[in-house]
């Protein structure tokens, strides 16, 4: 098993296919998406292959140390970063194969229209925390 | 965890499989019977810290079976069917060692995928609770529970009956030792420990091969870490840490297995550790043997890591030109190819080339520790002689 974080970005992915922002969606497109995303949750649960899931804000702010005893420097939002997570889900599965799966199907939640939105999810791997004991 | 409580969770382990064989007896199947001794075990580990029983298979026994009884009445009243459980067991026959045997390959039947064979063992054989599991590969107790019920489900047309492929158990075994431990239970001792307990119940020198490899990997295991959760290779280890009594039990283990002649891969794997265990000193390794078993390995197995592992033994037997030699013939795309080529360049004097594919092999890491490992290996060869190279512009 192997876990992936499938990324959902705010901005810096490219474009995705039904590209209508969602506050112009209708109501009923809105609760249809989002009961899509709690039905392929739950259904990873089923699975046996659900880890997390979590909904970012789209702003916050940037924090750095800033040298003994003083507390730290904050800064931004930036608006000209790029790169804008927008949430993620964590899942534990047996192959590459099935997470990128995995992904395509949560890709193909509905938006406007009620047409899959097609949009563009970042894959990646975990990096585990032990090597495997035989060397 | 006090020291009592922990005697009684080992007690508790080894108790499990005998005591879902005598729920198997009196009729429950075994998806049911399972999670009536999960239950019984739970509520072992609530009660006897306080109130010890006098019989602790009895009691186990007991419980379970009346978790199995009302568990059945519950199914029965939701279908509105007639109650048909028997109030009093029926006495069936004892448990024989034959019962555990065939719940290691009701475990790893085929048909179930190899992390959840590995969950159902570790529950259904070990003992360990759902919570523990699912602690030890860092996913949501639900999740975990979910894996183990689907496993159950999946298995629950196998006949409890049929002799089942020891190979496929084996696989499940080693795949739990080398998740190694963390959270709070320790799965390489506890794979050892169900290894043990299947070499009791069955002969077979792959078995006895497999728990040597496992004793001679375990007996590494102070070495093998820095203080700092660093990776120490091999070459490097404080040897007086390694453990003589299990290299010594390990080599035993072998040595009466490779007597009978049926040669498998794990006997072969551990073959290799057991020449890297007779070396005083990294510098007095066999390394000739050690090809010569890798040819035993390459022969039996056709993998292609174990090519990659044999190109490391030849460059240490016949020089890093004779290791490169044998890695040239290989795909590069190999797990941990770069990481060979990296350690046969430097060895071969070639630090710039080295220094480079070590941070390649970095980023195609696929864990933390091994990472920081190549990372540190290439930063060591770009900042010799207080030099800087690299990233930061410097002047090598």
């Amino acid at each position: 098993m192997a876990k992936y974080l499938l990324l959902k970005h705010y901005r810096g992915a490219p474009a995705p296919v039904n590209d209508v922002p969602m506050d112009q969606w209708t109501p009923q497109e809105i609760s249809a998406h989002v009961r899509y995303m709690n039905d392929f949750a739950a259904r990873l649960e089923k699975t046996g292959e659900f880890v997390d899931g979590q909904a970012l804000a789209p702003e916050g702010s940037w924090v750095r140390y800033d040298g003994e005893g003083r507390p730290p420097v904050t800064d931004g939002p930036f608006a000209e970063t790029k790169d804008l997570i927008a949430g993620w889900m964590v899942i534990d599965v047996d192959s590459h194969e099935r997470a990128v799966e995995l992904a395509g199907e949560l890709s193909a939640a509905p938006g406007a229209g009620g047409r899959p939105i097609h949009e563009w999810l970042e894959v990646r791997p975990f990096l585990t925390a032990h090597p495997t004991v035989t060397e | 965890m006090d020291e009592a409580l922990t005697m009684d969770e080992a007690l508790l382990r080894a108790l499990t499989p005998r005591v879902l064989a005598i729920l198997g007896r009196r009729g429950a199947g075994f998806a049911a019977a399972e999670d009536a001794v999960q239950d019984a075990l739970v509520e072992a580990v609530r009660v006897w810290p306080d109130d010890p029983p006098r019989d602790p298979q009895g009691w186990l026994v007991t419980v379970a079976w009346r978790r199995f009884l009302d568990a059945t009445r519950a199914d029965t009243a939701r279908r509105r069917r007639e109650d048909r459980a028997e109030e009093e067991p029926p006495p069936g026959p004892a448990p024989s060692v034959d019962d555990t045997l065939q719940l290691y390959f009701l475990c790893a039947h085929p048909s179930l995928t190899p992390a959840s064979a590995v969950a159902l063992t570790l529950r259904a054989v070990g003992g360990l609770t759902t919570r523990q599991i699912a602690q030890a590969y860092v996913v949501p107790e639900a999740t975990m529970a979910q894996r183990i019920s689907r496993a159950k489900r999946t298995v629950s047309g196998v006949r409890f009956d049929r002799p089942g492929d020891v190979s496929t158990v084996l696989r499940v075994l080693y795949l739990a030792f080398n998740e190694g431990y963390s959270g709070d239970v320790d799965l390489a001792a506890e794979a050892i420990r169900l290894t043990r307990q299947l070499a009791a119940v069955i002969d077979h020198p792959e078995v006895a091969g497999l728990l040597s490899l496992m004793l001679l990997h375990h007996a590494r295991r102070a070495a093998r870490t820095a203080p700092d959760g660093s990776l120490v290779p091999l070459a490097e280890q404080d040897r007086s840490r390694w453990d003589t009594g299990l290299i010594a039990e390990g080599v035993g283990i072998l040595q009466a297995a490779l007597a009978r002649d049926r040669l498998g891969e794990f006997q072969a794997q551990a073959a290799v550790a057991a020449l890297h265990a007779d070396a005083p000193r990294a510098e007095e390794t066999d390394w000739t043997q050690i090809v010569e078993w890798y040819d035993e390995l390459v022969r039996l197995t056709g993998s292609p890591v174990v090519r990659l592992n044999r190109a490391v033994a030849v460059g240490e037997a016949d020089g890093p030109r004779a290791g490169l030699a044998e890695l040239a013939r290989l795909d590069d795309s190999l797990p941990r190819y770069a990481a060979v080529a990296a350690y046969l360049h430097e060895r071969d004097g070639d630090a710039g080339t080295a220094a480079a594919l070590y941070a390649e092999a970095a980023l195609k890491a696929s864990n933390l520790a091994e990472r920081d490992h190549l990372t540190r290996q290439a930063a060591r060869l770009n900042t010799r002689g207080g030099r800087r190279s690299g990233v930061e512009g410097g002047d090598a």
